[in-house]
């Protein structure tokens, strides 16, 4: 019998100080990342619960956003939020399905290789660089051509916003479908299927739920950003009503965070509420997350099943 | 030994002077062969001898693979389908495919069943509704899932169950020609035997060729057998080719002698 496993355990510990330096920084590095989404976690709930208390939930929710008079009604940005993000899934997500369609599975060789880092490039562009172009560009357009009062409405932000999103519904949508296996393809070409019968009736469906994965994570997007919204929305806080809402401007729960933080006296009730606005926004980020993760864990767990 | 069928039955597909490259490379060269209607046609051969490759260029199923170069005739009831005219949409639905492992759709039984006939333009329910029952039947599958077909998913079915729905799947179109690509070879030794019988009651209305590793598969299903192996330069050849009976107990060709008597392979 040998005895190498306590001559190694011996020799391991003084003569290996560097490894054992090594991993607990990374340990330390690992759990202080964790600890930071806890700490900062924590905080938005010190500040921002008080708001639901001090402030009565008939005014909370109500549909007047006056906090110079005490009227904190967040119902205008959560709809204006809703409003904004809405419309521009309805734009980017059949426009980045058809896209990611067409570079996975119709595009030559050689036009794949030219789509994919561009659609990168676009996932790159900052955000105030496309709010600028939105009010520049894109607003005098949507004011002359849709006859609006002013171009900085909600449809301009979705505009924006679904240019924004594209490239996260692109990508993972693109995944999805290449993760279709070919023998999917081989027996619905096999039954005579043509090409594009065999992309919308067996490719499409059987990626459906990373499709749905990447409309979620566009949306998730969609609904954090900030800047660009801000630029182009026009944010008047009011309650969106009917069709034409979405010619008019409106302003989002991040823009109403980001223009009104700096102004306002810390620990005011005001103050709170902008943090009780945080929270909501990071609950509702935290569903779509959540529905994301379910979905991938389904998706793994049927993969398994093969 | 099943009973064979003493009258001589015409040709459903005559294959003249077939050469096929994958780019560079050949892999089968100057292939003649008759494959006759209602009679089930196995090809046999070692690994790489090009069989499966011979296969699929009866429903071409090969112009999608890149640098693949097809020359000579494959003749349908006597029409080229190289022919540039011939719809390859069509050829496909009179020429179905049966493949190696079961690949059925992430739908529903009934959805996998229906995809052809609703290729082919069929919307009314009641009219498909009929068409996947008995599909199901013939294939044996009906009393296993008449419960819960509309639903359930076919991938929860058996490996076994999922290739018979394949089977069904394909005959929903009523094709003239199956063609199967050992489709057998990942199944147990009962499903195996079910999908053998169920060959032998098919072949009643269909013509059927079937690609297989296993000998004995081979001498229990087919009514005609064809011995394909490569030459020196690795290019698949057909050796070969006559009734199931007289391949087996008095070849002609020695390559073939060692073949089946497993000398090689």
């Amino acid at each position: 019998m040998k005895k190498p496993s306590s001559q190694t355990r011996v020799a391991r510990l003084p003569s290996r100080p560097l490894e054992f330096a090594i991993e607990s920084l990374i340990r330390v590095l690992g759990f202080s990342a964790i600890g930071f989404v806890t700490l900062i976690f924590i905080f938005l709930l010190t500040e921002g619960l008080p708001a639901f208390l001090q402030v009565r939930p008939g005014n909370l929710f109500s549909t007047r956003w006056y906090p110079t008079f005490d009227l904190y009604g967040v119902l205008p940005l959560i709809s204006g939020s809703a409003l904004v993000t809405i419309t521009a899934m309805l734009i980017a997500f059949p426009m980045g399905l058809f896209t990611a369609v067409f570079v996975r599975e119709v595009a030559p060789n050689w036009a794949r290789e030219v789509l994919k880092p561009l659609i990168e490039v676009l996932a790159g562009i900052p955000s105030v660089v496309l709010g600028f172009f939105g009010m520049t560009m894109l607003a005098p357009i949507v004011r002359e051509v849709l006859g609006a009062p002013t171009g900085l409405t909600a449809l301009t932000g979705a505009i924006i916003l679904a240019y924004m999103s594209l490239p996260t519904i692109i990508s993972v949508a693109e995944d999805a479908l290449d993760a279709v296996p070919k023998s999917y393809r081989d027996a619905s070409l096999a039954m005579g299927a043509t090409r594009w019968q065999t992309i919308w009736r067996v490719v499409v469906p059987s990626a459906r739920s990373g499709i749905l994965m990447a409309l979620m994570l566009g949306m998730g997007r969609a609904i954090g950003e900030t800047m660009a919204v801000m630029m182009v929305t026009g944010n008047a806080a009011r309650m969106p009503e009917g069709l034409q809402a979405i010619l008019k401007p409106v302003r989002t729960m991040t823009a109403t965070i980001a223009a009104e933080m700096g102004e306002v006296a810390h620990g005011s009730t005001h103050y709170h509420v902008l943090f009780g606005i945080g929270l909501i926004l990071f609950a509702i980020t935290f569903l779509i997350n959540l529905a994301v993760a379910s979905m991938m864990f389904q998706k793994r767990s049927r993969g398994g099943l093969r | 030994m099943m009973e064979r069928r003493k009258s001589t039955p015409g040709t459903k597909i005559a294959v003249e002077h077939l050469n096929v490259h994958y780019g560079k490379k050949q892999v089968l060269a100057d292939i003649c062969i008759e494959i006759k209607e209602r009679q089930i046609t196995a090809l046999i051969g070692p690994s790489g001898c090009g069989k499966s490759t011979f296969l699929r260029s009866l429903n071409r199923m090969n112009d999608a693979v890149p640098g693949a170069r097809i020359e000579g005739e494959v003749r349908l009831d006597g029409e080229n389908i190289y022919n540039p005219r011939f719809d390859v949409v069509q050829l496909r639905q009179r020429v179905g495919m049966v493949f190696q492992r079961p690949n059925p759709f992430p739908q529903s039984i009934y959805d996998n069943v229906a995809f052809g006939p609703r290729i082919l333009g069929i919307r009314r329910r009641s009219r498909l509704d009929e068409i996947v029952e008995q599909s199901l039947r013939e294939v044996n599958l009906w009393d296993e899932v008449k419960e819960t077909f509309r639903k359930q998913n076919a991938l929860t079915l058996s490996l076994g169950q999922q290739q018979r729905l394949c089977i069904a799947r394909t005959i929903a179109t009523r094709p003239e020609v199956i063609l199967m690509d050992e489709p057998a070879s990942a199944l147990d030794p009962i499903e195996t035997l079910r999908i053998e019988d169920l060959m032998r009651a098919l072949v009643q209305e269909y013509t059927i060729v079937i690609v297989t590793h296993n000998m004995q598969q081979a001498a229990r299903v087919s009514d005609w057998t064809a011995f394909f192996l490569t030459d020196d330069g690795q290019i698949g050849k057909l050796v070969e080719y006559g009734e199931t009976g007289r391949v087996f107990t008095n070849p002609r060709d020695q390559r073939t002698v060692d073949y089946i008597t497993g000398r090689f392979g």
